[in-house]
């Protein structure tokens, strides 16, 4: 438990606080920080210009993770129903993408969504003669790159409860006149939320923050929060603003994890009450 | 009386995995509002025969007739077929009501209608107080009862039952078999039970059918299957039987030590051929007062107590495994036979039966 604490403390509580105190103070005028106390920065962040950055960072992480949570989903339906032996193959494959580095797989999507990149090119080869389409450096890019990369992440939190259901369950459901469709809906979708719910929280979080897909994919005029805060930081030199930014992700990002937690310590609350209750 | 009526026939059924033949070419008739048990050691095919009725198998040969219509190609939701599940499948994330009514909304009743045939059975099962309990709060046994009312609250043509009773332990299975025996009565469905307890079938069951290897052995009255097993499998699978290894000769067994044991001879054995004589330990007679067609000594090798009865491991000269001989109380305490001692056994021709070996 000790070193534990001592590493939470040192790379992790430490940093934060230090960020945290940096967003109380002044800019210097030539850049580089003025040590006087202000609420200043955390105004800016609400002006509209900022706080329309936070609402289009939020929609494009909300439709990334809707996205991921509909093939994610799919795809481990799909690994939970082949044969037992075939599952860790199929799994393997999944986070396969993950043995390569973040920056190199979405320098990929670069190659495939160029004006002449592979998709392009596909389309030429089936006979397509008009302008390439422009796919690189819009919104869509940004969701695609995002989608691919955090979909191992859904895929394998709901495997996990789809692993679990005994098949009997869809049966019985099927025995008792449902269709597949209603079997879904009623039977294994209920049963299979927490995977679904952890799935989505992660991939909300880690996209909402992220910047290394929008400025690559997104091009330069594109802006996430994250793009915002790495420029007050590196570009605009204004370290107190860049630090309230940052705060502002991370609560958004607490929130939505303890949103979570709360949910699911409810229901496993309820599921404790239930067991004391056959006790009694 | 009128011939029963046959609600379920299945004809020539074959399905095979793979290479591997589950259920070979059975042909069987279950009639209306009987109680019927399907039979036969793991890997039967019992289990894959009860799967194609429910309709989670097709056949890959054959047809399965439902009040004559053929239904081997019907999908599950749309027979009038019910299974209750072995791991029973209840649904744990409904009350107990919500997984009775589950069935019933899928039929898209109103729910006034839905409401009321849900008490009917829980009352039935003695459910009512436990109504708006999850599975998980539920014991083992009233697991089982809202399985049951969960399949018998559709009124089904027929009710398939997978091992209802395995997950139970041994004195509720009694109880249980009783039960079930009177709820098939209260609710005139047809029951269709697999097992692989013999003893469950013979309790239960007003006929049933042993399997072996995807193949149908016979399919009687248990008294019937009890008395005049098909052959030295069912004889040795029902109950519990003696056998007596030898030759057939013209009208007995030779045993290997020279002894004749007399008995009716199936016309398909020669003379000569290989053949097991067999008799069940009850109609072995200890020291026996009058006359009877066979006799033999042996020694007592080991004796138990159960209540109503003595059983006796007794070594002949017949067989290498020795005899097992049921004797009841009364006549034990009028003779008194201890381990060791050497006793007389005797027993009528009438109840000796012959098979192939």
């Amino acid at each position: 438990m000790a070193p534990a604490l001592v590493w939470l403390t040192a790379l992790m509580v430490v940093p934060c606080a230090l960020v945290l105190a940096l967003a109380f103070f002044r800019r210097g005028i030539y850049g580089g920080i003025q040590y006087t106390f202000t609420l200043e920065n955390f105004g800016l962040v609400f002006d509209p210009l900022y706080a329309g950055i936070f609402l289009k960072s939020a929609r494009i992480a909300g439709t990334a993770t809707l996205i991921a949570v509909v093939i994610g989903y799919a795809a481990a339906y799909a690994i939970s129903a082949a044969p037992r032996r075939l599952q860790p193959v199929l799994l393997f494959f999944a986070v396969l993408p993950f043995w390569s580095n973040y920056l190199i797989r979405t320098y990929a999507w670069i190659v495939l969504l160029n004006r002449e990149g592979l998709i392009t090119q596909l389309l030429r080869w089936f006979g397509y003669t008009g302008e390439p389409p422009s796919m690189l450096y819009t919104e869509g890019a940004v969701i695609a790159g995002l989608v691919y990369n955090y979909l191992p992440f859904v895929i394998l939190a709901c495997y996990a409860p789809l692993s679990r259901l005994n098949p009997e369950l869809a049966e019985a459901s099927r025995d008792l006149g449902a269709s597949a469709i209603t079997t879904f809906r009623r039977v294994i979708l209920p049963l299979t939320v927490p995977g679904i719910a952890a799935g989505a929280v992660f991939v909300f979080v880690l996209s909402i923050g992220n910047f290394v897909t929008p400025a690559l994919l997104g091009g330069g005029r594109f802006q996430m929060i994250g793009n915002l805060v790495y420029d007050q930081f590196l570009t605009a030199n204004d370290w107190p603003f860049g630090a309230a930014l940052a705060m502002v992700l991370i609560a958004i990002m607490l929130l939505v994890l303890m949103a979570q937690a709360l949910a699911a310590d409810r229901a496993s609350g309820r599921a404790a009450q239930v067991s004391g209750g056959a006790d009694g | 009386m009128s011939e029963p009526r046959t609600l379920l026939a299945i004809d020539h059924v074959s399905k095979s995995f793979g290479r591997v033949t589950a259920v070979d070419g059975i042909s069987l008739d279950i009639r209306e509002n009987e109680f019927f048990a399907l039979l036969g050691p793991s890997g039967c095919g019992k289990t894959t025969l009860l799967r194609m009725l429910a309709g989670f198998e097709t056949p890959n040969d054959g047809r399965i007739l439902l009040d004559g219509r053929d239904i081997a190609r019907t999908p599950p939701n749309k027979r009038p077929v019910n299974l209750m599940f072995q791991s029973y499948a209840l649904f744990p994330h409904m009350s107990v009501r919500a997984n009775v009514s589950y069935g019933l909304e899928m039929e898209c009743l109103p729910a006034s209608e839905i409401r009321s045939r849900v008490d009917a059975i829980l009352a039935t099962t003695e459910l009512v107080s436990f109504a708006d309990r999850k599975p998980e709060q539920l014991s083992g046994g009233q697991k089982q009862r809202v399985a049951l009312a969960r399949a018998l609250v559709k009124r089904p043509r027929l009710l398939l039952l997978d091992e209802p009773l395995g997950a139970l332990d041994k004195k509720l299975r009694g109880a249980m078999q009783l039960e079930l025996k009177r709820l098939q009565h209260e609710v005139g469905i047809t029951f269709v039970i697999v097992t692989h307890d013999q003893e469950e079938s013979l309790v239960m069951a007003d006929r049933m059918a042993v399997l072996k290897d995807g193949r149908l052995l016979q399919c009687d009255t248990p008294h019937a299957i009890y008395e005049h097993p098909a052959d030295r499998f069912v004889a040795d699978f029902i109950g519990v039987m003696n056998f007596v290894p030898g030759k057939a000769a013209a009208d007995g067994v030779l045993a290997g030590n020279g002894t004749r044991i007399a008995g009716k001879v199936p016309p398909k054995l020669g003379p000569g051929a290989s053949a097991v004589a067999s008799v069940r330990p009850e109609r072995i007679r200890l020291f026996p007062s009058v006359e009877t067609a066979n006799r033999t000594t042996g020694t007592v090798e080991a004796l138990a107590y159960q209540g109503l009865d003595l059983q006796l491991h007794v070594r002949t000269p017949l067989s290498p495994k020795p005899f097992l001989v049921r004797v009841t109380a009364d006549a034990a305490d009028r003779r008194p036979v201890s381990s060791g001692d050497q006793v007389e056994l005797g027993w009528d021709a009438a109840d000796v039966r012959i098979f192939a070996e």
